[in-house]
């Protein structure tokens, strides 16, 4: 490897040298050591270059030249905060909790800021996210600040929380690396709506961690719309656990952002457990999104179902990645895979790479993909009964989308997603 | 062979649960000392008594494999190779002209019988004079054969015939002699040396294999066929292939692969080159029935093989077949790259791994011509502790207005202990083509089986009958004559893989 791959890696870590005595945790050696060895991971790894196949499509060299510092936050800066969808809502600035703008009071569940709970978290941080497996999540490990720490009790059904998280406007390039971490006891349900948005000229990266644990029979809606402002990365890995009977209902709305990658890693462990993975990618010139599953199934009888689609704009350039692995111990899996394209300009590029590796032979596994434009068909049909085109355009656009959007059940997280995906048409209409 | 003869055979074969074409043929061999250099390349060169053109062309492709890396990414495992401690120039000795088939060396007629060659072939396989001349007996179609035993052509067949339409169809090494314009004008312009790990070994000591030239406008009258058959012990095979279409020409070749049974890996890397000119159509049909290793997994063919073809005219069409039931490992990818318009490639593939088979096998379709299709249908069946994986790439660049790709790929598993997967890439940078893929994993239904076996089918001939059934789609692009020897490939690999 070249010097040059490694020069927005040893910016960071010598960020890391600097700041280590100030970062949360300093005073737990369980926190330092987790740290410590996170920053070995990430020196011997590096940024990863597109030579990984995992990042074959994915070219990070935009991240790691940008010279990324850590934020400085303004105290006033609200700035640029959507408006509440519900009535309890986690706000983080930049990467940091800000009880001032959140609304937490009215939780009959306890709902913390990572940086405060951490001395109760040694079993729990660190539980799923694999650093020694993926670089960015090292990165995060050795540079996390906080993040947003829920445990719903058994039994409870925890409604809907807001998790929105904000750049605020800079001059110089920013990185924030929040960890979250989502627990649901069992037969516990919660939606979690979260957003993630800034402000248009700044260029930051925004680099979260979600580690989730679903128990035995609990239920977890994990709306997100990403939004980031358009010189914005963001870099998101969540993780999931999901014991026996559990369900993880995710949605993953990618319209913002220069470049962004959403890679999710779930893990079926129990019987009968399930997962819903769908997501769009909305793309306008200029833009690179990267959506990346891998689900294992670890146990038998569970079923998962993923439906992403993705609308390109201009010159940009989409990406799907999803790899569904089949143990020998998963017999009777139910597996299904699709991934839609739809390119509306002559210059957007789309890659797609859907895998299936099975190990068991009782087995229902199936993906699919297609790629292509508008079809003429359908929209001389609109066409000939007086639809103006715009208009046809958007409504074929729209029924594209609609496939993956109505599988999401909780109302307040649907009507968000379909309230983003009219507002991204019109933007581009006007 | 009438049904019966064929059922009985068989079921002997399964029976016998023996790999029936493990005969090795004692020979006379030369052989080039063990080991890799310079010196190897440069002694095989000599032998050949090849130009200087193509001695230099072998020792820069050298140079460059030396600098090369072995590839990892396939989702296969095996122990590191040792490339200097095998035989990279094995070539039986050849007596000159024998005047009838009692003159032969009745080692090597014996090893014709059992790959199946008809007497009349056999004879002008073995270089009996005047043998090549008379039609083939029978009224049926007569099939030109090519014989190719480790690294060099042993004979070629209905030369003569061929050569009236114009058709050239020898071994590339004689090609080499009688038409150096055309091998150096397209040899290596479709895989070039440096193209990959094993592609460039290949370049580098290349022995022999078929070379094929359809002149313009002419239709091959016959199928056009090579055997392969890796025989001494320690020696890698490493033949290339080279076929022309020229304007409007259309030619059907198939390619058959044998080995011995043996303990010890061997190693196959050969390359393959297709160029389809305008109009033109080539369908390359490949049984590929290496010895697989016993059900331990010892021993057994490293089949590692680069084949592409380039349809460089407009409409010209290039159609891969393959029956992947052979080697211990197989890495291939017979693959299209469509520059000209409306140009058409298409991949039909059945792959089966049993016992402890390992296949990355697929194809890649790289659409650059307007218009240009391609279609592909793969059925992977796995079996025992068999990894079978399909990988293939559909790539459309920003040139190729109005392009289309299908893509089928299934798998089948039988027995909880193999494994089924499926690496498919697709790149599309035109927004008027269209690409669809879909596949599925499945495994043979219980009351499939039950129907098969209520009407008193023992369960392996069930197995049998249905993955020939699974297999279909595949099946019937192949020739005739091979299509019937790979339906019985298919249950003779199988076996042992149920109950």
């Amino acid at each position: 490897m070249t010097a040059a791959t490694h020069s927005g890696a040893e910016g960071f870590l010598h960020r890391f040298e600097g700041l280590r005595a100030r970062l949360p945790g300093q005073r737990l050696p369980w926190v330092q050591a987790l740290r410590a060895e996170a920053a070995e991971r990430f020196r011997a790894a590096g940024f990863p270059t597109r030579r990984v196949e995992a990042w074959k499509y994915t070219d990070l060299r935009p991240v790691s030249e940008a010279g990324f510092e850590e934020p400085l936050t303004a105290l006033d800066d609200g700035e640029g905060l959507p408006t509440a969808r519900c009535n309890r809502r986690a706000v983080f600035v930049d990467g940091r909790f800000r009880e001032d703008l959140s609304q937490l009071a009215s939780s009959p569940f306890a709902i913390a800021s990572l940086a405060d709970a951490l001395p109760q978290l040694e079993s729990r941080l660190g539980e799923l996210a694999r650093p020694a497996e993926e670089p960015l999540v090292a990165l995060n490990t050795m540079l996390f600040e906080d993040g947003l720490v829920v445990s719903v009790p058994a039994g409870i059904d925890g409604g809907v929380i807001e998790l929105s998280s904000i750049a605020s406007r800079s001059e110089r390039p920013s990185a924030f690396h929040p960890r979250h971490l989502i627990r649901l006891e069992a037969g516990a349900s919660l939606t979690i709506i979260e957003s993630a948005s800034g402000p248009a000229n700044t260029r930051y990266l925004h680099n979260p961690v979600f580690e989730i644990v679903l128990e035995r029979g609990a239920r977890l809606t994990h709306a997100r719309l990403q939004q980031e402002g358009g010189r914005g990365f963001q870099l998101g890995t969540i993780y999931a656990r999901i014991e026996a009977g559990g369900v993880y209902d995710n949605f993953t709305l990618n319209a913002g952002g220069k470049l962004v990658r959403n890679e999710i890693h779930a893990v079926l462990a129990g019987p009968h457990a399930a997962c819903h993975m769908n997501g769009a990618q909305l793309l306008r010139d200029g833009q690179h999104a990267d959506t990346t599953t891998v689900l294992d199934h670890a146990a038998p009888d569970c079923a998962s179902r993923q439906t992403y689609k993705t609308v390109l704009q201009g010159k940009s350039r989409g990406v799907f990645q999803g790899k569904i692995h089949v143990h020998q111990v998963a017999q009777r899996t139910d597996g299904y895979q699709m991934n839609q394209a739809l390119l509306l300009s002559p210059e957007a590029e789309i890659d797609s790479k859907p895998q299936l590796e099975i190990y068991a032979d009782d087995v229902k596994c199936s993906h699919g993909a297609t790629v292509g434009a508008l079809d003429a068909d359908q929209l001389f049909y609109l066409r000939a009964r007086g639809i103006p085109e715009a208009l046809a355009r958007a409504m074929l656009v729209e029924a594209f989308l609609a496939e993956a959007i109505e599988g999401v059940g909780d109302p307040t997280a649907r009507a968000a997603l379909e309230e983003a995906v009219t507002g991204w048409w019109q933007e581009k209409a006007a | 062979m009438p049904a019966v003869a064929e059922t009985l055979d068989t079921v002997q074969s399964v029976t016998e649960g023996t790999y029936k074409w493990g005969f090795e043929t004692e020979i006379e061999m030369d052989f080039a000392p063990k080991g890799l250099n310079e010196d190897t390349v440069r002694f095989i060169s000599a032998q050949k008594k090849e130009p200087e053109w193509l001695l230099e062309w072998r020792l820069k492709a050298f140079a460059t494999w030396q600098k090369m890396q072995e590839p990892r990414w396939p989702a296969v495992k095996y122990p590191p190779i040792d490339y200097q401690d095998a035989y990279y120039y094995a070539a039986p000795k050849k007596k000159q002209g024998p005047k009838s088939l009692e003159e032969v060396d009745p080692e090597l007629l014996k090893t014709y019988a059992k790959l199946g060659i008809p007497l009349k072939e056999q004879a002008i396989l073995a270089g009996v004079e005047g043998a090549g001349d008379s039609p083939s007996e029978g009224g049926r179609m007569p099939i030109a054969v090519d014989a190719v035993f480790d690294s060099v052509s042993v004979a070629t067949s209905y030369k003569e015939r061929l050569a009236k339409d114009g058709i050239i169809f020898c071994a590339i090494s004689e090609a080499v002699h009688e038409h150096p314009e055309l091998v150096k004008q397209y040899l290596g312009t479709v895989v070039p040396p440096g193209d990959n790990f094993y592609a460039a070994l290949n370049s580098a000591v290349f022995t022999d294999g078929s070379f094929v030239y359809i002149p313009k406008g002419v239709r091959c009258p016959m199928e056009l066929s090579t055997y392969f058959r890796i025989n001494a012990k320690s020696t890698g095979q490493f033949e290339r292939t080279l076929i022309i279409a020229d304007e409007g020409a259309v030619v059907s070749y198939l390619e058959g692969c044998t080995a011995p049974m043996r303990d010890e890996n061997q190693l196959h890397a050969a390359v393959v080159e297709l160029v389809a000119l305008d109009d033109s159509q080539i369908k390359y049909s490949t049984v590929q029935n290496w010895y697989p290793g016993d059900a331990e997994g010892r021993g057994g063919i490293y089949n590692f093989v680069t084949k592409r073809a380039q349809c460089r005219g407009k409409r010209s069409k290039v159609s891969w077949t393959q029956v992947e039931t052979g080697s211990a490992i197989t890495w291939k990818y017979p693959s299209c790259v469509l520059l000209g318009d409306d140009s058409v490639g298409e991949f039909y593939s059945v792959a089966i791994t049993n016992n402890h088979q390992q296949a990355d096998t697929g194809t890649k379709m790289i659409h650059v011509g307007k218009r240009t299709t391609s279609t592909i249908v793969s059925k992977g069946i796995s079996a025992g502790k068999g990894q079978n994986t399909y990988r293939g790439l559909v790539r459309v660049a920003p040139t190729a207005s109005g392009a289309r790709n299908f893509t089928q790929c299934d798998s089948l598993l039988i027995g909880d202990q193999c494994g089924a997967h499926t690496v498919p890439y697709i790149e599309n940078r035109n927004m008027t083509a269209k690409v669809e893929h879909e596949a599925t994993t499945s495994r043979i239904a219980e009351d499939q089986l039950f129907y098969c076996r209520q009407r008193g089918l023992s369960e392996e001939d069930a197995v049998g009958l249905i993955v020939n059934g699974f297999c279909r789609e595949v099946l019937k692009e192949l020739p005739m004559e091979f299509a019937v020897e790979a339906q019985k490939l298919l249950q003779i690999s199988l076996e042992g893989s149920v109950g």
